[in-house]
């Protein structure tokens, strides 16, 4: 570790500049708001010659995410960025990327989706794709949307996993905003990534068949086997969190603590929000309330074993998710806590709220109160709120 | 206009076969003709990537292959997409001494390059990428079980044109997909059918040879869709051009040059009369269908002159 380099960096600014230190050998690019700064970055590394990757303009996401499962079979290391919409077309191709083993990084500006249109921050987007088989990381400030870029690849290419990593950052919030960012030295992450060297990929010397046709006798298997690439994600994630404190000085895990020791309320958010949560709950302690926040940088696959010890002696938890599963039981981050809780001995109060749906603000003193509301029904000898709503027009 | 020609006869063409027995296509399988003879044209190691399709299906049946090349199927619009992903990361690995050289192949069925991949193939033609591009077309989605694509020719019979009382099998003609890729002015294109395999051959290798997109339409006739008996193929290919309804020709750099011109051509009659999906055209309320098809056939036949003779002035 050197000294690092303080620059000012908007989120979107910091992932490019992640990925022009990564070694990257081939770009997909599509605008689309609010990630189009991250290609446009790109474009400007490349076509100034500071970084020597391939650049393709594609015609669509869904071009974007097939060119680079071919640039990654051809044995590139290779990088694309979506949001929103983008993500939902990409979405068939995805899947394939994952069956096909591709550890291709993804940058997602979380954004709303249509309809009606609106291109500002909620997690719609990724939860839409939550199930695609791909390691899905969170950041919560301009720093961690650069570090889990650069963490990603290093996830990705293990030999043990080789898995396709989404690396979210809120739309706008994050994307647009300009942060105080510690770049680490271009050669130290360089050494950290050297140039990617497939075992898998299109070699005439040994010609591989890539994305055969696989029927009721051998697709469980493989579907199987990608079940355990993610829970050696869990295995070895640490092991590569120690790896980048070693390069970096700052070190990762798969969940953010905030004053969790004693608290026998939490919050549990994802991106951005774990901010404004923090201060959440330091006010409600002022009033007396032992409030904690518990986020996520890893949410899939999802660290149950950890998620169940921290909340094993809480008395609430607020679960907030900023997307809505329509006609369920409340968020999808709701639903994997809910789950996890099942088997621990004491389970807390458990409630849903969503909030901030197509970039509304959410506030500190909305999330008191819907920790307060967690409480009352907790001393109403409820065990659950589901589906309720923050800061929504019109009753919650 | 000087073309070059690499194969005159078949033993000129390799013996080592790279799309290998064994695959599960059809007996008469026009599809796998087309494949077989382009793996024979290439001048050095090639990557294929194949869109889903009778082809990619019935040759890759999980643990066997029938390729012996680097191949690649990821979906069934996106062919394109993917072997540009291919072509500019294997030019930057070649040159660093990361990665083998080779060339680059994508191939997609008719539903996969007329319907459904036409955005993706049209993105990579724009972008200029080097590879070539084979729409195997046999005229509609036969791994599905026979539907209508915009490949499928005015008049025919499909599982969702149906020749019944009120509507006679397919209405509309042909898409002109040769002519969209003209617009993209790539520098090889052609049209090709494995009826007239020494043409297609050669075709291939100019393709490959091409420094640029390149694109080769061949017709390849299905027995099963198509509904004619499977020794018919290479006859039913032939007829095709024949009788015009398939015309034969490159566009090389804008310049067109067509490679079949006889002196009097046979009537479309002979080609639809052999095929079961043309079978009720035969009836005496369809029988205009087969003048209008031979109206058409000819008007594109006469229109195909003279871009021929306007473009060598081009």
């Amino acid at each position: 570790m050197t000294t690092a380099k303080v620059i000012g960096l908007r989120g979107d600014d910091a992932v490019a500049y992640a990925v022009k230190q990564c070694n990257v050998d081939c770009i997909a690019a599509y605008p689309i708001t609010p990630q189009t700064i991250i290609v446009e970055t790109l474009s400007k590394f490349v076509s100034n010659g500071e970084m020597n990757a391939k650049y393709i303009n594609v015609e669509s996401e869904h071009s974007a995410m097939s060119a680079t499962i071919g640039a990654c079979l051809a044995g590139g290391r290779v990088f694309t960025a979506t949001a929103s919409q983008g993500l939902a077309l990409m979405h068939e191709v995805l899947y394939a990327a994952s069956g096909l083993r591709c550890p291709i990084v993804l940058a997602v500006a979380n954004r709303a989706l249509s309809a009606p249109i609106n291109i500002h921050c909620d997690h719609s987007d990724v939860m839409g794709s939550r199930d695609s088989g791909w390691v899905i990381l969170f950041a919560e400030n301009c720093q961690e949307a650069y570090d889990l870029t650069i963490l990603a690849f290093k996830l990705a290419e293990d030999e043990d996993i080789l898995l396709p990593v989404m690396v979210n950052l809120d739309g706008f919030i994050l994307s647009h905003s300009l942060e105080r960012v510690e770049v680490i030295p271009d050669e130290e992450v360089k050494r950290w990534l050297p140039p990617r060297q497939a075992k898998y990929k299109v070699d005439p010397k040994n010609p591989i068949t890539f994305g055969v046709f696989s029927l009721f006798d051998s697709y469980f298997e493989i579907k199987r086997g990608q079940e355990e690439a993610m829970r050696m994600v869990l295995k070895k994630i640490p092991e590569i969190y120690d790896k980048f404190y070693e390069l970096s000085g700052r070190q990762y895990s798969n969940l953010v603590k905030y004053k969790m020791d004693d608290a026998e309320h939490v919050i549990v958010v994802l991106g951005s929000t774990a901010g404004t949560a923090r201060h959440a709950a330091d006010r409600l302690r002022e009033g007396g309330i032992k409030a904690g926040v518990l986020s996520l940088h890893l949410f899939r696959p999802f660290p149950t074993k950890e998620v169940q010890k921290s909340l094993s002696n809480t008395k609430t938890v607020t679960v907030m998710d900023r997307a809505i599963s329509f006609g369920a039981q409340g968020g999808p981050l709701f639903e994997d806590i809910a789950t996890a809780l099942y088997d621990t001995p004491n389970r807390p109060l458990i409630a849903s709220y969503i909030y901030g749906l197509g970039g509304r603000d959410i506030t500190s003193r909305q999330i008191r109160e819907a920790v307060r509301k967690s409480i009352q029904a907790q001393e109403e000898g409820k065990k659950i709120i589901r589906m309720g709503f923050i800061g929504v027009k019109g009753g919650e | 206009m000087e073309v070059k020609t690499y194969f005159r006869r078949a033993t000129d063409l390799p013996r080592e076969e790279l799309f290998g027995p064994g695959h599960r296509l059809c007996a008469g399988c026009g599809p796998a003709i087309a494949v077989r003879l382009a793996l024979k044209a290439i001048r050095k190691p090639v990557i294929v990537v194949n869109a889903t399709s009778c082809v990619e299906v019935a040759s890759t049946p999980y643990p066997y292959t029938a390729w012996a090349v680097p191949w690649v199927h990821v979906l069934f619009e996106n062919t394109a997409a993917v072997a540009s992903g291919i072509v500019e990361t294997l030019d930057k690995l070649v040159k660093e001494g990361r990665a083998e050289d080779a060339d680059v192949i994508a191939i997609g069925g008719d539903g996969g390059t007329f319907d459904i991949g036409l955005q993706a193939l049209s993105g990579a033609l724009e972008r200029g990428h080097k590879f070539l591009y084979i729409c195997l077309d046999n005229e509609a989605y036969m791994n599905t079980g026979i539907q209508r694509s915009g490949a499928t020719p005015r008049g025919a019979e499909t599982t969702t044109s149906f020749a019944g009382k009120v509507i006679p099998g397919k209405l509309e003609y042909k898409k002109d997909l040769a002519s969209i890729v003209v617009a993209h002015a790539v520098p090889y294109v052609a049209t090709a059918s494995i009826g007239y395999w020494l043409d297609y051959v050669n075709k291939v290798r100019r393709a490959l040879e091409t420094d640029g997109p390149s694109f080769i339409h061949v017709l390849t006739p299905c027995q099963t869709g198509w509904r004619f008996d499977a020794s018919k193929t290479v006859e039913i290919g032939k007829l095709a051009v024949e009788t015009k309804i398939f015309p034969l020709y490159e566009v090389i750099n804008g310049v067109y040059r067509i490679n079949v011109k006889p002196k009097s051509f046979k009537p479309i009659e002979e080609y639809l009369k052999l095929q079961g999906r043309f079978k009720h055209l035969f009836e005496p309320q369809n029988r205009h269908i087969i003048d209008e098809i031979q109206q058409q056939v000819d008007a594109r036949w006469k229109r195909l002159l003279v871009l021929e003779e306007v473009s060598q002035r081009w």
